[in-house]
C-alpha cells in the first residue's frame, strides 16, 4: 500500500499542521468510527509512519459533487489535505497531468503498488452502451475492471457509485449500476450520500492505514460507525417530532421556531447517515438545520422513492384514482349481485308451493 | 430489494391496489345488503316508538348493567382495545398526514407518547381478549378461523408500527414498510370478513333498534 516519499505526518507538518492538530484529527476520527480512546495513539502512531498510500480515483458517470464536496467544504482541513495532497495518484479532475500522461500515471500507480493500492470510485457504470461514459477512449466498464482487479479494496464514493444514485432513476437510459453490481472479488466500501461527508472518507483511509482492514459495512455496504443511525434518532429537531410539534409550510411559524419538518417531506426516519451528528462545513450545520427536510440522499433509490415533499406516511402512488376506480366497480359489482338476488328471490316465489296439511297427509 | 424499496412499493402500488380493493369491497357489500330488502311489515308498529334505531345506536354502544360481572376481559377489553386503536389510528400525525393526502382533511394530532400508550393498551386488550376466548369454554367453541384471523390482522398493523416507532427487531425502514404492508393485509380482508363491522356496526345498530321499536321491544 505504501510508496516511497514522506510520511503522513511529515506532509501534515510541511503544510502546517501542528502535532496538537493532527492528534486532535486521529481524537476525531476515532471518536468518529466509534473506536475507543485507547485506540487514538494507535491511528496517530499509524498515520505518522505510515507512507503515503496510494490511492487511485475513478470518476464515472457523476456530476463532480463529490469531489468538490470532499475537497473544497473547508480549507485548510487534515481531511482536505489527506485528500488533496497525500493519497492520490490519479484523479482526472484534481491531477495536472491530462490525456495519454494521465493515464500513464493511473499504469504507473497500478504496476508500481499492485494489489496494495486502494481504488476510490464515484459515479456509476452505464452497461447499456460502452459510448455513453468513457476516459481515454477507456469504457467505465473496462477501467473499473482493469484498475480494480490489482486494487486493495474499493471504496465507492456518493451515492452513484454505491447504488446507482440518479443516473440509474427510472428509467435509467445508460443502464447504470453500481460498483458493487460489477466488482464481486474485492471488498467493496459504499460511502453514500449525495454528497457524502467528506470525514466518512478520511475516518475509512484512517482505518485502512491503522489496521490494515475496512471498518465493519452494514448490510448495505456502508461503514456502521457512520451510517449505523438514522438522521431522524440524531437530529436535534426529533423532540418536535415527539411533542406533535410540526412545521407546515417552508415559512410559517412552525418552520420559524425550528419545529419538525416530517410534515413537509423530510426522509430522516428511513435515512442512515452522520449528517446530524457529524454535520457539514466543519460542523456548522447542516440540511435539516438550514429549514428544509432530509431527501435521504444516502439511500439507495432514493430519486425513485417517492416526492422530497411529501410526508414519508403520504401514499405515494395513484392511490385517489384507484379508490375512485374500484368504487365504481365495486357499485357495479354490487348492482349485479343485486339484480342476481333479485332474481333469485323472484324464480322462488315463482317456484313457491303451498303445502296443506293434506298434502302432507297424502305424501304418508 | 432493499427496505427503502419495498416502503416505495408500499407506499406507492401497494397501497392503491389495496384501497382499491377495501372500496371496492365496501360498496359491493354495502350495495348488496341494502338491496336486499326487507319484507312489507304489514302489521302496525306495536308501540310508537319514533327514533328507537338512533338510541340504539347510543345504547348499545355503551355497556349494558351486569356485563362487567359476567364477563370483565370482554368488557374492559373491548373498550381499552376499541377505544386505544381509535387514538392511535386517528390521531397519530403521521397518520393524520396519510388522511390528507388521500382526502385533504386533516385535524390536530396528539403527542407522541400518548399515541404510544394507546398502542400499547390496545396491543394488551388484544392479547387479553384472545387468551379469554381461549380458556373460555363458550368462546372457544364460538370461535372459528375467520376469529382468529381477524384478530391476527389487527394486531400486525398495531404490533409493526409499535415496533417501528421504538426502533426494535428490525431498522425503522424495514419495520415501517411491514408495517405498512400489513394496514393493506387488514385493508384487503376487511370488507369479506368479520372486520366488516368497521363500516356496518352502526348501520346494523340502527336497523335492530328500529325493528325492535316496531315490535315494542325496549332497547
Amino acid at each position: 500500500m505504501a510508496i516511497d516519499g514522506p510520511t503522513i505526518a511529515e506532509v501534515l507538518r510541511q503544510q502546517g499542521i501542528s502535532r496538537r492538530g493532527f492528534l486532535k484529527f486521529c481524537a476525531t476520527t476515532a471518536s468518529l468510527m466509534a473506536l475507543p480512546p485507547s485506540m487514538v495513539p494507535a491511528i496517530a502512531a499509524a498515520l505518522q509512519h505510515a507512507r503515503r498510500p496510494s490511492v487511485i480515483w475513478l470518476s464515472f458517470q457523476e456530476c463532480t459533487g463529490c469531489t468538490e464536496s470532499l475537497t473544497r467544504s473547508h480549507s485548510p482541513s487534515i481531511e482536505g489535505l489527506i485528500l488533496e495532497q497525500i493519497s492520490l495518484d490519479y484523479h482526472h479532475t484534481l491531477q495536472a497531468a491530462s490525456g495519454t500522461a494521465a493515464e500513464a500515471a493511473r499504469e504507473a500507480a497500478m504496476r508500481e503498488n499492485a494489489g496494495k493500492y486502494l481504488l476510490v470510485v464515484d459515479g456509476s457504470i452505464p452497461l447499456g452502451n460502452a459510448g455513453f461514459s468513457t476516459i481515454a477512449g477507456i469504457s467505465n466498464l473496462d477501467m473499473l475492471k482493469e484498475t480494480a482487479a490489482g486494487a486493495a479494496a474499493v471504496i465507492a464514493v456518493g451515492t452513484c457509485a454505491a447504488y446507482g444514485g440518479i443516473p440509474a432513476a427510472q428509467p435509467n437510459p445508460t443502464g447504470a449500476v453500481p460498483v458493487s453490481a460489477i466488482i464481486k472479488d474485492k471488498p467493496v466500501l459504499n460511502v453514500p450520500g449525495c454528497p457524502p461527508i467528506p470525514v466518512v472518507i478520511t475516518g475509512v483511509l484512517a482505518h485502512f492505514l491503522t489496521f490494515g482492514s475496512l471498518p465493519e459495512l452494514d448490510a448495505l455496504g456502508r461503514p456502521k460507525a457512520f451510517y449505523g443511525e438514522s438522521i431522524h434518532d440524531r437530529c436535534y429537531r426529533r423532540p418536535f417530532y415527539d411533542q406533535g410539534k410540526f412545521a407546515e409550510t417552508f415559512d410559517d411559524e412552525g418552520a420559524r421556531k425550528g419545529w419538525c419538518l416530517f410534515k413537509l417531506g423530510c426522509k430522516g426516519p428511513v435515512t442512515y447517515n452522520a449528517c446530524a451528528t457529524t454535520k457539514w462545513n466543519q460542523g456548522v450545520s447542516f440540511p435539516i438545520q438550514s429549514g428544509h427536510g432530509c431527501i435521504g440522499c444516502s439511500e439507495p433509490g432514493f430519486w425513485d422513492a417517492g416526492p422530497f415533499y411529501k410526508a414519508l406516511s403520504m401514499p405515494i402512488g395513484p392511490a385517489k384514482a384507484a379508490i375512485g376506480a374500484a368504487a365504481v366497480a365495486g357499485l357495479a359489482a354490487g348492482a349485479a349481485v343485486a339484480l342476481r338476488n333479485r332474481s333469485a328471490k323472484k324464480s322462488a316465489q315463482a317456484a313457491h308451493q303451498k303445502v296443506t296439511i293434506d298434502d302432507l297427509e297424502k305424501s304418508k | 430489494m432493499t427496505a427503502l424499496e419495498l416502503l416505495t412499493w408500499a407506499r406507492g402500488t401497494g397501497l392503491s391496489l389495496a384501497l382499491a380493493i377495501c372500496a371496492f369491497g365496501i360498496l359491493l357489500r354495502l350495495f348488496e345488503i341494502f338491496s336486499l330488502g326487507r319484507k312489507a311489515d304489514l302489521s302496525p308498529p306495536r308501540d310508537a316508538s319514533p327514533g328507537s334505531g338512533w338510541r340504539t345506536i347510543v345504547s348499545r354502544s355503551l355497556p349494558p348493567p351486569g356485563l362487567f360481572k359476567r364477563s370483565p376481559v370482554t368488557y374492559i377489553g373491548g373498550y381499552v382495545f376499541h377505544i386505544g386503536f381509535a387514538i392511535t389510528l386517528f390521531f397519530f400525525v403521521p397518520h393524520i398526514e396519510l388522511v390528507r393526502g388521500l382526502t385533504g382533511l386533516s385535524w390536530p394530532g396528539l403527542p407522541m407518547q400518548v399515541v404510544d400508550i394507546s398502542a400499547v393498551a390496545a396491543i394488551l386488550a388484544l392479547f387479553a381478549v384472545l387468551a379469554s376466548r381461549l380458556m373460555n369454554p363458550v368462546k372457544r367453541f364460538l370461535s372459528g378461523f375467520q376469529d382468529y384471523l381477524a384478530w391476527l390482522l389487527t394486531l400486525l398493523p398495531l404490533l409493526t408500527g409499535y415496533l417501528a416507532f421504538h426502533h426494535v427487531v428490525a431498522d425503522y425502514t424495514l419495520m415501517l414498510a411491514l408495517h405498512v404492508l400489513s394496514v393493506e393485509l387488514l385493508l384487503v380482508a376487511l370488507p369479506f370478513t368479520k372486520l366488516f363491522h368497521t363500516v356496518s356496526v352502526f348501520v346494523s345498530r340502527w336497523y335492530n333498534g328500529d325493528i325492535f321499536g316496531r315490535k315494542g321491544v325496549a332497547s
